[in-house]
């Protein structure tokens, strides 16, 4: 089979977010990227069904030039190949980055035959739109499901996973569908030392597309002036137990 | 004067508190025009499908119009049906805004019919004001940011934050119930919940535990979760853990407390050898308490807990449960 899996490269933001001058973005001086969490698991599902069906998998990403490292990353994982959209670091709304992914997706398919499934992420670790994916399966008529923690393939159907109160809902699809991977769905491996060392000559097929009129258009970041507290100190060491059980008591939670 | 298309979703047949949110969020959003809410439900009487009575519900909380639209395929998730219908009736009433809750499940909806009206679509919003274009303030990265944009579409998609809003009753009012039956293609039922496994009943829940203990990076290995395990138990606790946690393989992500994982809100949060990451802490906001153990006297969860106790969690951890005990008389 064929699967293509979407990425976002993110700042790999820890502590205090700080914001650029235009507070339109992330100020990353002194952060490194990573690939969203999703995103990071739907690789990883990505990798697994090619291992037990057989065929290609290839990831995709529109971000910056920085981002060929995240693509490296899934490429060490196992991933054959990369698509990479290169912008100018700017952000993309969720429609114009639809556009560009189908428009690649097309380009790839008439070249070398059709996905059986597109992965995403449920939602961009950093700008959770929560419709890329929805966006790219109306778009190319195909079936969509969001949220999926479980996943598995058999005669052109994909059963998909959900989780619901008491349980699990479960979807069926027949291919080629796209779906929305929720972290958790499995635990990524970490790439090995060979892994990544092929990853290096694997090919990357870049291009540039247009960014279009912006109709969720990105005007200023806020970041939010959390009450900021200052934890009382209540001692050092395994000495300090009797203080907090003393909290515990007045909480009433012991 | 603004309409409004409100997307409220049931649990279980019942109201739920989330779109109570966005009917209010969609009440204000209106400035005194008209409101409408949508409500799918299978057959009369199916097991799980909200009454009339359930529909008429939202009415006190400022829909003046809603419509019940009741449906055999609506007795399971059907998300592109459900989207069908609500941008077909979005048309219909000529809505100025379609406003649904910032679930799962409410964000998938809003997504599909968006997209279906080829309009553009704000996830997971805590202020809104229409106008071409229209404004919205939305949350990235678990809300640790918020991002003000500008919406430029013929209508505004827009799903409402979970509690960015109090739901707020309106006093005297009342809908009217429109029940009808909608036409849905095969296509549109591609897409739907074909088969419900039960999971094994696990513990406590962590979302909805009153007390929490999670372990971090400090912790160390699945083995050194026992002490963590120990005093959960003492207190009732629901265990939970951080990202570093769950991706070294020490824990399930069923534990994984944050942005990507599961959000809480006990009455206290303990957390070991956790750094406090901006994610980490965006599943913990709901805590009521918090109270931070940490070698590291300067790590960023200093400024978001309550109480620490600075030191080994290894060495304080087991001392926190045997105090336990002896307090207990045990
Ligand atoms: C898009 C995105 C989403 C994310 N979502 C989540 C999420 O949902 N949940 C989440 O948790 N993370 C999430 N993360 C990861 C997050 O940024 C952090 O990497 C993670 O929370 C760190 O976990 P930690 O605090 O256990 O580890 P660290 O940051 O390494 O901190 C370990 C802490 O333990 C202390 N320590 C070490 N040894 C001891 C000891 N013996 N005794 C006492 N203290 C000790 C150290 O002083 C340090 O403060 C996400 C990241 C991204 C990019």
């Amino acid at each position: 089979m064929k699967v293509l899996v979407c990425i976002k490269s993110v700042p790999a933001v820890a502590g205090r977010i700080t914001l650029t001058p235009d507070a339109r973005a992330i100020d990353t001086k002194h952060l490194g990227f990573a690939i969203g969490p999703h995103e990071e698991c739907a690789v990883e599902e990505a990798v697994r069904l090619i291992e037990a069906h057989g065929g290609e998998a290839v990831v995709l990403t529109l971000g910056p030039s920085t981002a060929l490292e995240q693509l490296r990353d899934a490429l060490a994982l196992g991933v054959a190949r990369a698509i990479h959209l290169v912008t100018d670091g700017q952000e993309w709304d969720p429609e114009s980055t639809t556009a560009a992914i189908v428009e690649a997706i097309r380009a790839d398919e008439a070249a070398s035959g059709p996905f059986d499934l597109v992965l995403v992420g449920n939602e961009a670790g950093d700008s959770a739109d929560y419709q890329v994916g929805v966006r790219i399966g109306r778009a190319l008529g195909r079936p969509v499901v969001t949220a999926i923690k479980g996943l598995s393939v058999a005669d052109g159907r994909a059963r998909c996973e959900q989780e619901a109160s008491g349980g699990r809902d479960v979807f069926e699809l027949p291919l080629p569908a796209v779906v929305g991977v929720l972290e958790g769905i499995n635990l990524p491996r970490f790439p090995s030392v060979p892994g990544r060392l092929r990853a290096k000559s694997k090919p990357v097929e870049a291009s540039e597309p247009a960014r279009p009129a912006q109709r969720l258009e990105l005007q200023r970041l806020v970041v939010p002036q959390g009450a900021a507290k200052q934890a009382v100190v209540l001692g050092h060491g395994p000495d300090a137990a009797p203080a907090v059980v003393e909290v515990l008591s007045n909480l009433g939670v012991l | 004067m603004p309409t409004i298309l409100v997307l409220a979703t049931t649990a279980d047949g019942a109201v739920d508190d989330i779109s109570l949110q966005a009917l209010t969020f969609g009440r204000r959003l209106a400035t005194g025009g008209p409101v409408h809410a949508l409500v799918v439900a299978g057959e009369p009487g199916a097991e799980g499908t909200p009454a009339e009575a359930t529909a008429a519900g939202f009415g006190a909380y400022g829909a003046a119009q809603v419509h019940l639209a009741r449906h055999p395929a609506f007795e399971t998730f059907a998300p592109d049906a459900v989207a069908a219908v609500l941008a077909d009736l979005a048309g219909r009433v000529a809505a100025d805004a379609v406003v649904g809750p910032g679930t799962e499940a409410g964000n998938t909806v809003l997504a599909r019919a968006a997209a279906r009206d080829g309009q553009p679509f704000a996830a997971n919003c805590i202020a809104a004001t229409l106008g071409s274009p229209a404004q919205v303030t939305r949350q990235r990265w678990g809300g640790t940011l918020q991002e003000e944009a500008a919406l430029h579409g013929d209508r505004a998609y827009v799903s409402v934050a979970p509690h960015a809003v109090a739901a707020e009753a309106l006093d005297g009012s009342s809908a009217a119930v429109d029940a009808f039956t909608p036409d849905i293609a095969d296509a549109d039922l591609v897409v739907r919940v074909v088969d419900r496994v039960a999971a094994a009943a696990s513990g406590i829940s962590l979302a909805e535990a009153k007390v929490v203990v999670s372990g971090g990076r400090g912790v160390g290995s699945t083995d050194g979760f026992k002490p963590i395990e120990e005093l959960a138990s003492l207190l009732g606790a629901a265990v939970g853990c951080s990202r570093a946690v769950t991706i070294s393989g020490w824990r399930s992500h069923v534990d994984q407390v944050g942005q990507t994982g599961t959000k809480i809100a006990p009455n206290l949060y303990i957390a070991a050898g956790i750094s406090g990451a901006t994610q980490h802490m965006a599943g913990a906001k709901g805590a009521k308490k918090i109270l931070a153990i940490n070698k590291d006297a300067e790590a960023p969860i200093m400024s978001a807990a309550d109480y620490a106790v600075i030191g080994d969690l290894h060495q304080i951890v087991p001392a926190i449960s045997a105090e336990i005990r002896r307090a207990r008389g045990a």
